[in-house]
C-alpha cells in the first residue's frame, strides 16, 4: 500500500501543473496581505461602520496577523476546492486520457486498493495545499502584521478572542478545513471515474462547488430546514465556528470555548458520510467499469 | 382648649419645615464647588481595573485594563494585553469634564441613590452650540461623592455614569464605575461574512439597545505623575 502511494504522490508532484495551485494561492494571499497592509483601515472602517459612533476603535491593533489570516481564508476556502478540484479530477481520468489506466489495472493489486491508494494521495495533496496555505497566510501574516487579540465581524454580532486563545482555533480550523477540501477532492474522484479525460470531472466538480454554495448561502424558508442543511456546501463553512465563542450571561466571550460544538461535530459528520458516500460509489463504479483505454 | 392653638401651630411650623427646602442644603453652585475642589485633590492617577463590556452586538471577554487620568481632562483606558473597545462617551463624558464647563446650575430636589439620599443638580451649558445638552449630577452632599451622572448629548444620546465609592474614598475616586450608553443597530450582511449557520436559532438584539461598561478599579496610584505622551 505504501509503495503504492509513494508512487501516486510521485506521479502528482511530478507534474508541473501540480504546483500551479501552490503559486496560486501564494499569489493570491500576498495581494490580499499587500492590500490590508496598505488600505487595511478602510477594510476595517467598513466592518466597523456601525460601531464607530460609539467606541473608540483602536485599527491599528485590530489589523493584525490572526485577524489578516481569517480574512484570507474567508476569501481563499471558497477558491480552494477548485483548486483541489484539479488533480482529484485528474487522478483517474487522466490515466484513462493517458491510456495507462490498463495496464495500471492488470497489476496484481484489487481495483478497491488501487483507487483508495489514489484517493489517500488526493488527500495528501490537499493537506499539502492546506500547509502551505497555513504558513502562508497564518505565520506569514503574523511575521508582517504582528500578533493580538482577535476581531471577529459575523452578521449581527462582533466577536473578540484573546491573543493567547486563538492559535488552537485556527489548527482546529485547518483540520476541519482539510475533511472539508476531501469532500471535494472525494467529488472529483467519484467523477474522474466516469471520464476519460480530466477536463470533464474538474470542469463538473467547480460548477457543482460553485452552483451548491450559492444555495447554501441563500435563505428561503422550506428550502432552509429541507435541502439546505444536507449539501456539503453548506457544512463546509463550518470551520468557522471554531471562532466562535459561548458567552457568559452579561454578554461577555467565555476564552476556550466554542459556541456551538455539537453543530460542527455534526457538519463534520456529515462531511465524512459524503467523502464515504463518494469514494464507494467511486470504487463501486470502477469495479464495474469496462476499461478500454 | 387653650393649648389647642400652640400645639397646631407647632404642628404647622413643623409640616412647614418639612415640606420646605433645607434650610441647611447649600445652593447648587456652592455644592458644585466643593465637590469640583474635592476632586481637584488629585492631579493624576494610574489605575489598574477589570473591565466587562455588555452590548447587545459585541461578544468580548472580561478585559484587564490601565486606566490613565491627568488634569485637567485627559483620560485614556488602556488595555496593555489585547484590545479594549471603550465607549467614546467614557473619555468625552468624564465628571471633570462636566464640572469643568461653564453651565447654568439649577437645583433639582433630591433623590436617592443606590441606598444613598442624593442632591440632584441639572446643569445648562452656556454655550448654544455645545454638544452636550443637559447633565444631571446626583451628589451624595454629606460626603460630596457624584454617585450618579446622566448627561443628555446632541449626536450620541444620553450616557448615564453610576459610580460606588470603597477604599478610594478619601480622594473621591470610584471603586466601580458603570457606564451605560446608547448604541446603534448592528448588521452586516451575509455575503460580507460568510458565516456559519449551525442551524440554531440566535437571538437577535432588539435595535437600538443600550450598553453598558462595568469598570471595577483594583488598584490606584495618585498623584505620582503621569506622562503626557500616554495619552496620545
Amino acid at each position: 500500500m505504501w509503495t503504492l502511494l509513494r508512487l501516486e504522490l510521485f506521479k502528482i508532484f511530478r507534474r508541473p501543473r501540480t504546483y500551479i495551485p501552490f503559486g496560486a494561492i501564494a499569489a493570491m494571499i500576498l495581494i490580499i496581505q499587500l492590500g490590508l497592509k496598505f488600505d487595511g483601515r478602510s477594510y476595517l472602517e467598513l466592518m466597523m461602520s456601525s460601531l464607530s459612533d460609539s467606541f473608540l476603535i483602536p485599527y491599528n491593533m485590530i489589523m493584525n496577523g490572526y485577524l489578516v489570516a481569517f480574512v484570507i481564508l474567508n476569501t481563499l476556502l471558497i477558491q480552494v476546492p477548485l483548486l483541489v478540484a484539479l488533480v482529484a479530477g485528474d487522478i483517474i481520468a487522466g490515466e484513462a486520457n493517458m491510456g495507462t489506466l490498463r495496464s495500471l489495472v492488470i497489476r496484481p493489486v484489487s481495483r478497491t486498493r488501487l483507487l483508495l491508494v489514489k484517493f489517500y494521495a488526493s488527500v495528501i495533496y490537499t493537506v499539502a495545499l492546506l500547509v502551505w496555505m497555513a504558513l502562508l497566510a497564518l505565520l506569514l501574516s503574523m511575521l508582517l502584521f504582528g500578533t493580538n487579540d482577535m476581531m471577529i465581524a459575523r452578521n449581527t454580532v462582533m466577536e473578540q478572542i484573546r491573543s493567547s486563545d486563538v492559535l488552537w482555533r485556527y489548527f482546529a480550523a485547518f483540520g476541519y478545513a482539510t475533511v472539508a477540501l476531501s469532500t471535494v477532492a472525494a467529488l472529483a474522484f467519484l467523477l474522474s471515474v466516469f471520464a476519460d479525460n480530466s477536463i470533464g470531472p474538474i470542469v463538473s466538480t467547480i460548477s457543482i462547488v460553485i452552483v451548491l454554495t450559492i444555495l447554501s448561502e441563500m435563505r428561503i424558508p422550506l428550502y432552509d430546514n429541507t435541502v439546505k442543511p444536507w449539501l456539503f456546501t453548506s457544512h463546509m463553512l463550518a470551520w468557522k465556528g471554531f471562532f466562535y465563542s459561548r458567552s457568559d450571561g452579561q454578554g461577555a466571550a467565555i476564552p476556550g470555548t466554542v459556541e456551538n460544538l455539537p453543530a460542527i461535530l455534526r457538519s463534520l459528520g456529515v462531511l465524512l458520510l459524503y467523502i464515504v458516500g463518494f469514494v464507494t460509489a467511486a470504487i463501486v463504479s470502477f469495479k464495474k467499469k469496462d476499461i478500454l483505454s | 382648649m387653650k393649648y389647642l392653638f400652640p400645639i397646631l401651630f407647632l404642628c404647622v411650623v413643623a409640616s412647614a419645615r418639612a415640606q420646605a427646602p433645607d434650610a441647611r442644603a447649600q445652593a447648587p453652585d456652592v455644592l458644585l464647588q466643593k465637590v469640583r475642589a474635592r476632586l481637584d485633590q488629585v492631579n493624576d492617577y494610574q489605575a489598574t481595573g477589570i473591565m466587562k463590556t455588555n452590548v447587545p452586538f459585541l461578544k468580548v471577554p472580561e478585559a484587564q485594563v490601565t486606566i490613565y487620568f491627568k488634569r485637567p481632562d485627559k483620560l485614556k483606558i488602556r488595555n496593555d494585553k489585547g484590545i479594549s473597545l471603550v465607549p467614546r462617551g467614557a473619555v468625552t463624558i468624564s465628571l471633570n469634564n462636566l464640572l469643568r464647563g461653564a453651565y447654568t446650575v439649577l437645583d433639582a430636589g433630591s433623590d436617592t441613590t443606590g441606598g444613598h439620599k442624593v442632591r440632584v443638580i441639572k446643569l445648562l451649558p452656556q454655550d448654544d452650540n455645545a454638544d452636550l445638552v443637559l447633565s444631571t449630577l446626583y451628589i451624595d452632599e454629606p460626603r460630596l461623592l457624584i454617585l450618579k451622572a446622566r448627561t443628555t448629548t446632541r449626536e450620541n444620546g444620553t450616557y448615564e455614569v453610576e459610580m460606588s465609592y470603597g477604599k478610594y474614598l478619601a480622594y473621591a475616586l470610584p471603586d466601580r464605575v458603570i457606564f451605560t450608553f446608547n448604541t446603534k443597530d448592528y448588521k452586516l450582511p451575509k455575503g460580507l461574512t460568510f458565516d456559519y449557520d449551525d442551524g440554531s436559532k440566535k437571538n437577535t438584539p432588539a435595535a437600538p439597545a443600550r450598553g453598558k461598561v462595568e469598570l471595577d478599579y483594583q488598584s490606584y496610584s495618585i498623584n505620582k505623575g503621569v506622562q503626557d505622551s500616554v495619552f496620545q
